[in-house]
C-alpha cells in the first residue's frame, strides 16, 4: 500500500498510509518503545526513549552511516486506540517545532494512519525540511536489508 | 530575512480557479482572453488571478503585438513538489518497514 502526503496549507502537511492489521496493534506500534525501535529508523538502529503520557517526553537517535540523528518531542494528547498527538523537533535545528497528529481509522481489518503535521511558520517547516534532506541523504538502504533479513531469520 | 519565495506558491496554488488556470496553460501558452474564454467567471476576475500566478512567479507574461501571452513557469511549482517529496520519501522508508515489521508481528502470533 502506498503512502500519500498532501499540503494542503503552506505550514500543514498531511500524509496516510494504510497497514492491513487491526487497530490496536498499529496505534501500539506507534506508542510503544519496544515496537517503535524496530521500524521508526527504517531499518536503522533506533534508541528509544519513552514516557507516553500526558506531558511526557521522548527522544529518538536514529543511527545512519556513522552519525546520530536525534528526535525529540512532547506527548500532548493521548485517546487510545483512535489516536495522539505530540509534538516533534530535530535536535540540530532546535527551536523548529512541530505538531503531529496521527488518527487511526480501522474498516475491514484494514487500518488507515492519517498524520497531519503542523508547523507554527513557513520558517520552522523549512527548518524541518533541512532536518528531512540531511536525513534522507543518509538513508541506508543496506540497514534496512540487514534488518528484513534478520526479521526472516528469527 | 528575505521572503520565502515557497509561501508565494502556496498561496496562489490556494485557490482552486488558480489551479484550473495553470491546469489550462499546462496545455499551453494562452492570451487572458484564451483563459477566461474556458472559465463561467469575469475576464476581470481571471485577470486578477493572473496577476496573483504572475508575482507568485508561477506563470510569465510576453508581449506580442497586442496580445499578452501566459505561459507556465515550472520552477516554483517544483520547490514545493520536492518538499512533499522528501517528506514522502521519509515516511515511505519508515512505513514500509512499518509493514512488514507488521506483517512479521501477525505471522508469530
Amino acid at each position: 500500500m502506498s503512502i500519500t502526503v498532501q499540503t494542503p496549507t503552506d505550514t500543514t502537511i498531511v500524509m496516510s498510509r494504510s497497514f492491513t492489521a487491526p487497530r490496536e496493534l498499529v496505534y501500539a506500534a506507534h506508542t510503544q518503545a519496544e515496537h517503535l525501535r524496530h521500524w521508526w529508523g527504517r531499518g536503522n538502529p533506533l534508541d528509544v526513549e519513552l514516557d507516553f503520557t500526558v506531558g511526557g517526553k521522548w527522544r529518538f537517535v536514529e543511527h545512519a552511516d556513522g552519525r546520530e540523528h536525534p528526535f525529540r518531542g512532547e506527548v500532548r494528547e493521548i485517546d487510545p486506540p483512535n489516536g495522539f498527538t505530540w509534538t516533534f523537533e530535530y535536535e540540530p535545528m532546535a527551536g523548529h517545532v512541530a505538531v503531529e497528529k496521527f488518527v487511526f481509522t480501522e474498516s475491514g481489518g484494514v487500518t488507515t494512519v492519517t498524520c497531519t503535521s503542523t508547523f507554527s511558520s513557513p520558517d520552522d517547516r523549512d527548518g524541518m525540511l533541512k532536518s528531512g534532506m540531511e536525513v534522507g541523504a543518509e538513508e541506508s538502504y543496506r540497514a534496512l536489508d540487514a534488518h528484513l533479513e534478520k526479521i526472516k531469520q528469527g | 530575512m528575505t521572503a520565502d519565495p515557497i509561501d508565494g506558491v502556496f498561496a496562489a496554488l490556494a485557490d482552486p480557479t488558480r489551479r484550473a488556470i495553470l491546469a489550462r496553460l499546462a496545455t499551453g501558452d494562452a492570451t487572458a482572453g484564451e483563459v477566461a474564454a474556458g472559465f463561467p467567471i469575469s475576464p476581470q476576475a481571471i485577470s486578477k488571478h493572473l496577476n496573483v500566478l504572475e508575482a507568485a512567479g508561477l506563470i510569465a507574461r510576453t508581449r506580442e503585438a497586442q496580445w499578452r501571452r501566459c505561459s507556465i513557469v515550472p520552477a516554483p511549482l517544483r520547490a514545493v513538489a520536492e518538499w512533499a517529496e522528501q517528506y514522502r520519501r521519509l515516511w515511505e522508508q519508515r512505513y514500509d518497514t512499518l509493514d512488514t515489521y507488521l506483517e512479521h508481528l501477525q505471522e508469530e502470533s
